[in-house]
């Protein structure tokens, strides 16, 4: 009896809903974010962030965030090592032109994703969260952390902002391949729909980093 | 034609391999890619050396023995052939051939270019075929199975087990040769009695011998001769989330 959680398929599988569902909470934050540049005043953006920040059950969906990324990986890094172990002599003459470019990088590209994340967390979620040192404001007579100004403060900086659109970037080379490949791991190949989710990954791909990359190039040369 | 060939050595699975170059002349346009080698091979033996030992067999594209990675490609620089059905006008005059065995490691490399694939035969033994009662064979005609499923069947058993999908995959993974033995039963009824414990038993040996995951890439589909598409590597993946969840 193979067991689900420790086959390949299986591990695959949950790597592949994981990165599914975080793909939905880019869209989530993205649309937050874009509420920074849709409006003058930061208001929006900190009252939206203060009901993230404290509704219950977006608490709940938080945990179950935290645990789609620890998920996705920790799966990903032991299906990684295991195919590593696969080969253990390599070629001396390899060609991969054959087979689809991003999907020879997707550890790498994860890996940058990954310090991205652990910085970008400290910079903003954990400094409200845990560390303390964002200043408050008072909204409709409501305490909040003005989240939005901290945020605009960084985007003036120009190495933050670049280093933010490169991250980007590479998020948007791992979705390229990663988007399409969750659906031929859930087993969803289709005459007529795969190359349907193969336009959607790419279209997808590229609204990430449009959208996350155009937000702080707005705010550094306009605000 | 002249060539210099770079060829991978290895006396057992004990001892440790090198590359040694051999440079061969007039060869035919027109011969294939085997036949050169056996040229190389009687120059050797005439010359009292140990001539170097490849895989092959049938020498007509379906046996699946013959198993060189040429020049960065399983079965060499051409599509949906095996090697012996390769031929020298792909290759230029004068140009350098390196000739290395299938790597991954359920495939240990027995002697020079020959590795052992029992493996694949170990994950069939799990369950790569039907029960059914001895006895006179059934009409043809007694169960009723749709053209396309009967040629998407048909397709998926033209896998002849020669591994390049495994040599091909930067992970080493066997999931297309699986899913092509997986799908030419899943599509049919007489495949769907054992379907689940087929699916079940395969995986849990493909993993246990320690082949790689499948990570999308598409390389095996590319290099596999007999054009066994990936879609096969999705019906594996459903019937395996059947057989756990459904
Ligand atoms: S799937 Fe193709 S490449 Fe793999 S063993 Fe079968 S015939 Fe060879
Ligand atoms: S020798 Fe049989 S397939 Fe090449």
């Amino acid at each position: 009896m193979a067991n689900f959680f420790t086959s390949s398929i299986g591990k695959k599988l949950m790597m592949a809903l994981a990165g599914l569902f975080l793909s939905i909470f880019l869209l989530v934050h993205l649309g937050l974010n874009s509420l920074l540049v849709i409006f003058d005043s930061t208001d929006k953006f900190n009252i939206a962030a203060h009901f993230m920040g404290t509704n219950i059950l977006i608490k709940i969906f938080e945990v179950v965030l935290f645990g789609g990324f620890l998920l996705h990986i920790i799966y990903g890094i032991i299906v990684q090592i295991y195919n590593w172990i696969a080969r253990p002599v390599s070629y001396k003459v390899s060609n991969n032109a054959q087979s689809s470019f991003f999907s020879k990088y997707m550890i790498h590209t994860a890996a940058i994703i990954f310090a991205f994340l652990v910085i970008h967390l400290s910079d903003f979620y954990f400094k409200a969260k845990f560390f303390g040192g964002v200043e408050e404001i008072s909204i409709h007579g409501k305490e909040m952390h003005n989240l939005g100004a901290l945020v605009i403060a960084k985007f003036q900086m120009s190495g933050f902002v670049i280093f933010y659109v490169l991250s980007i970037l590479f998020l948007g080379f791992h979705l390229l391949h990663g988007f399409q490949s969750a659906f031929q791991t859930l087993g969803l190949n289709h005459k007529t729909y795969t190359p349907i989710i193969y336009g959607a990954g790419i279209i997808f791909s590229i609204i990430v980093v449009v959208g996350y990359s155009l937000i702080p190039i707005l705010i550094y040369f306009i605000r | 034609m002249d060539l210099k060939l770079k060829i991978w050595r290895q006396k057992n699975q004990n001892t440790k391999g090198k590359f040694v170059t051999y440079p061969v002349s007039n060869i035919s346009k027109d011969s294939s890619f085997l036949e050169m080698m056996d040229v190389l091979n009687e120059s050797l033996i005439a010359k009292d050396e140990e001539p170097i030992a490849f895989d092959h067999d049938c020498r007509e594209g379906i046996c699946g023995c013959c198993s060189l990675y040429i020049n960065g490609r399983p079965h060499g620089p051409d599509e949906k052939i095996t090697v012996c059905q390769l031929h020298m006008r792909k290759f230029k005059d004068g140009e350098t051939v390196v000739i290395e065995p299938w790597r991954a490691r359920p495939f240990p490399v027995i002697k020079d270019l020959i590795v052992d694939r029992t493996a694949f035969d170990k994950i069939i033994t799990e369950g790569g075929y039907i029960s059914v009662n001895t006895g006179n064979a059934a009409d043809a005609s007694v169960i009723p199975i749709s053209k396309e499923d009967a040629d998407l069947s048909f397709d998926a058993a033209a896998c002849i087990g020669c591994g390049a999908c495994v040599a091909a995959c930067k992970n080493a993974s066997a999931m297309l040769f699986v899913s092509a033995k997986i799908s030419q039963f899943a599509l049919l009824p007489q495949g769907r009695i054992e379907a689940k414990q087929r699916v079940d038993s395969m995986i849990s040996k493909m993993d246990e011998l320690g082949f790689g995951s499948c990570t999308n890439t598409g390389a095996c589909e590319a290099e596999c001769p007999k054009g066994i598409t990936l879609t096969n590597i999705a019906r594996l993946n459903r019937e395996f989330i059947k057989a756990k969840v459904g």
